[in-house]
């Protein structure tokens, strides 16, 4: 049977409230850790337990709403998604996402983050303004297509990769691989006609162009996506702009609505279980 | 100009270097070896060689394209190795001024003596 005895585990937290301290320090929290307890599970129990005031960000618990990103023993992760058995270590070192101001202790600053990927328009463009402004329907898209982009749609925004971009360290100017994954997964999207805007910024200093190939952001990735292969990418289509060698195409038709006759033989869905309020 | 151009120059460069470095390499190191092919002739190095490569008119262009090319992919690296530590607009424009004429001007001095070199080698007897 599985060993479920608690054991110590010394959470080493670092803490920082700008305006009252004058630089961040260190703290540290022994609490007893259960199997299958999660770094903000521990979070919460140090909160309870010592340290009253200590922040972060966190909200859905599963890895799904990106807010929970930290430094958690060296490595930006999920706090959520972080069982304190994988790290194999009594000592569990909880830091704010580097490359980021911090707003107190482990909430960091994402609105750089957040001003870039909104500079690079990620939402589908279409050609026709009156379509862009009130939709009129769906777009058609095979599932081959939906491949090209679809590893790229499961980003969900959480700043681990820019935490660990060297170029993001060193230069406030690029955009990062957030922002720039996501102009990727959208100028990739065939149901989008809006590369020539996003290309506007993606020429300039921001762009994917100073992008080292460390390949940090996408080690680091909580959801399996490879921001650095969308970088190589989008450099690709981008060169192959400039050169005259991109295929141009419309953006995706209009889906018809559906046509024909109804099937008589479905068999009608069972009556609802609950009723409403 | 714009960092997509800039970069795609960049890529072009290397693959000019790729190609003409890799002749430089064939013809003067590895003469020995390319002998298996029946190429054999005078020692590369010799002032004889030295003075047919000068004033042969392929040798002077790929000259000139290397040396183009090798400065333009040199000073684009180092361009990027110097803003990433992060200076101010006006520190950024002189980088950018800076290293573009230091790069031109060693492109007039190499493609001159590239095209000096056949004058300089017959008043020297060769």
């Amino acid at each position: 049977m599985a060993d479920t005895s608690p054991r110590q585990v010394t959470f080493h937290v670092r803490r920082y409230e700008p305006g009252v301290d004058r630089e961040p320090h260190w703290e540290d929290h022994r609490i007893d850790v259960l199997p299958g307890m999660t770094v903000l599970d521990g979070l919460w129990k140090v909160k309870e337990l010592s340290a009253p005031s200590l922040a972060w960000r966190s909200s859905c618990r599963m890895g799904i709403c990106g807010s929970c990103g930290m430094l958690i023993n060296g490595r930006p992760r999920l706090a959520c998604n972080t069982q304190i058995a994988e790290l194999a270590s009594d000592v569990v070192a909880v830091g704010p996402l580097p490359n980021f101001g911090i707003i107190k202790d482990l909430v960091p600053d994402l609105r750089p983050m957040f001003e870039m990927h909104r500079d690079l328009m990620p939402y589908l463009i279409r050609d026709d303004a009156q379509e862009q402004d009130d939709p009129t329907g769906e777009y058609w898209q095979t599932p081959h297509e939906l491949e090209h982009y679809l590893q790229f749609s499961y980003c969900i925004k959480c700043g681990c990769c820019m935490a660990a971009c060297p170029t993001v360290a060193t230069d406030p100017q690029y955009a990062g691989p957030m922002p720039l994954g996501q102009a990727h997964r959208y100028n990739s999207d065939t149901r989008d006609a809006g590369f020539g805007q996003r290309r506007e910024v993606l020429s300039g200093g921001s762009g994917p162009w100073r992008c080292h190939f460390a390949g940090e952001c996408s080690q680091v990735c909580p959801k399996g996506v490879d921001p650095a292969k969308a970088i190589q990418l989008m450099k690709r289509e981008l060169v192959s702009d400039l050169l005259r060698l991109r295929r141009r195409r419309p953006p995706a038709a209009l889906a018809e609505e559906p046509h024909g006759t109804r099937r008589e033989d479905i068999v009608p869905a069972p009556p609802r279980t609950a009723t409403e309020a | 100009m714009r960092d997509r151009t800039l970069w795609t120059w960049h890529i072009g460069a290397g693959v000019v270097i790729l190609v003409l470095l890799g002749l430089h390499m064939a013809i003067m190191h590895l003469d020995a070896t390319l002998g298996i092919f029946g190429t054999e002739g005078a020692e590369p190095v010799e002032w004889e060689s030295v003075v047919t490569r000068a004033q042969s008119l392929f040798f002077t262009v790929t000259y000139v394209l290397l040396l183009g090319a090798a400065l333009y992919h040199g000073f684009y690296g180092l361009r990027n190795i110097l803003l990433e530590l992060n200076p101010g607009a006006g520190l950024r424009r002189t980088i950018n001024v800076g290293l573009s004429l230091a790069g031109l001007a060693l492109f007039a001095f190499g493609t001159w003596a590239a095209l000096a070199a056949p004058g300089a080698a017959t008043m020297a007897g060769g």
